[in-house]
Formats: structure tokens, sequence, C-alpha cells
């Protein structure tokens, strides 16, 4: 359940951070694979990212599938956009997509396009 | 929980019956898959609502009992 209290979290959240990821875990300390991939492709690419940590909260954790109507975590939202889980972030990187997508919405990346 | 691989299919196929669909059971372990579905009703649809369809598809599944699939999309080429 999306309680309006935790939609406005969430939805304050990805209005003040331009590229956040809601993960299981930390970036240096990953506790679920999918997390631990798209942590990868982020930093690869070079991009600052906010992480927020489901695990410590659960009304965040069940309320966030609702939000972006996504069942599953890691969800990434870039100014203030749902992009995707792993499946999709990672395609969107072996495609290009990613870079392309992170430099139309001018977003700092720390390599270059040839990447 | 797990869930068999021919159920997955079972259930893309009974929504998208034209779906090409190819389960690989990851770890042989019948919970990590990784799943690609390619379907005609996916033209002209974004990458996230072609995931949301298949996870639409499963009933609930995605997130709960199936936290370990992998999904590729695409359209017949």
């Amino acid at each position: 359940m999306l309680d309006d209290n935790t939609r406005q979290r969430i939805q304050d959240e990805i209005d003040s951070t331009d590229v956040v990821l809601f993960m299981k875990g930390t970036p240096v300390f990953p506790q679920c694979g999918f997390s631990a991939a798209v942590v990868g492709v982020l930093s690869h690419v070079g991009v600052k990212f906010k992480s927020i940590n489901v695990l410590e909260d659960p009304a965040v954790r069940e309320g966030i599938k609702e939000f972006s109507n996504w069942p599953t975590i890691p969800q990434l939202y870039v100014k203030n956009e749902f992009v995707g889980g792993c499946d999709i972030i990672r395609e969107m990187y072996e495609t290009g997509e990613l870079l392309e997508m992170l430099n139309t919405k001018g977003i700092d990346v720390q390599i270059g396009e040839e990447a | 929980m797990a869930m068999e691989a021919g159920e997955i299919e079972r259930l893309i196929k009974e929504t998208f019956p034209d779906a090409e669909v190819t389960i690989e059971d990851l770890r042989g372990d019948g919970d990590h898959y990784a799943c690609h579905v390619l379907s005609s009703a996916f033209e002209g649809k974004t990458r996230i609502q072609q995931h949301q369809m298949v996870y639409a598809a499963l009933q609930g599944r995605m997130g709960t009992e199936l936290h370990a699939l992998a999904l590729q999309t695409g359209t017949p080429s």
C-alpha cells in the first residue's frame, strides 16, 4: 500500500536529485545481484547518483512498486522519470542508449560516448 | 519460492498468443530464469511498457514468486 506520506517522500527524493536509484543494500554493499548490476553500470558510466536502500524502509520498499507500477527493485529515476529496472538499464547500456539518454538530459558522465 | 519454466511460458502465451518465448534456467535451480519474449503486441511500445505487459501477464508473480527473472522483450524481425 502506498500512503500519501510515502508517495510524497518518494516524490521529494526524485524531485531533489537528478539520478536516484532505489536499491537493496548500498552501492558499497549491495544485497541483491540485480541492484549490484545497476550500481556497476552507473559506476562504469561515471554518473553521480543518490541511492536509497529500500531494505531500511519497508514503506518505501513496497510503495515504490506502486508508485512506478513496477514490481521489482532496483528502480532508476533520471530527472524525475522512471527509466527502468536492471534488465532495461543493462540493455540500454549495451546499446548505448543509456549514455545517449543521460547526455540528452544533461547529466554529467565521466567517460566518453565511445564507451 | 520458485516457478516452473513451463508455467511462465504458459502465462505469457495466454496473453500473447503469437509470442516466441525462450526461457533459460540460469542456475538449474528453478529459481533464476532469463526470459526472452518476442511478440507483435510490443510494436510501438517503450521497453518499460513492454516489460509491464509481460509482468501483467504473469499476474502478480513477478516480484513475489519470481524474484530472479531477467527479461528481454522485442518484436519479431
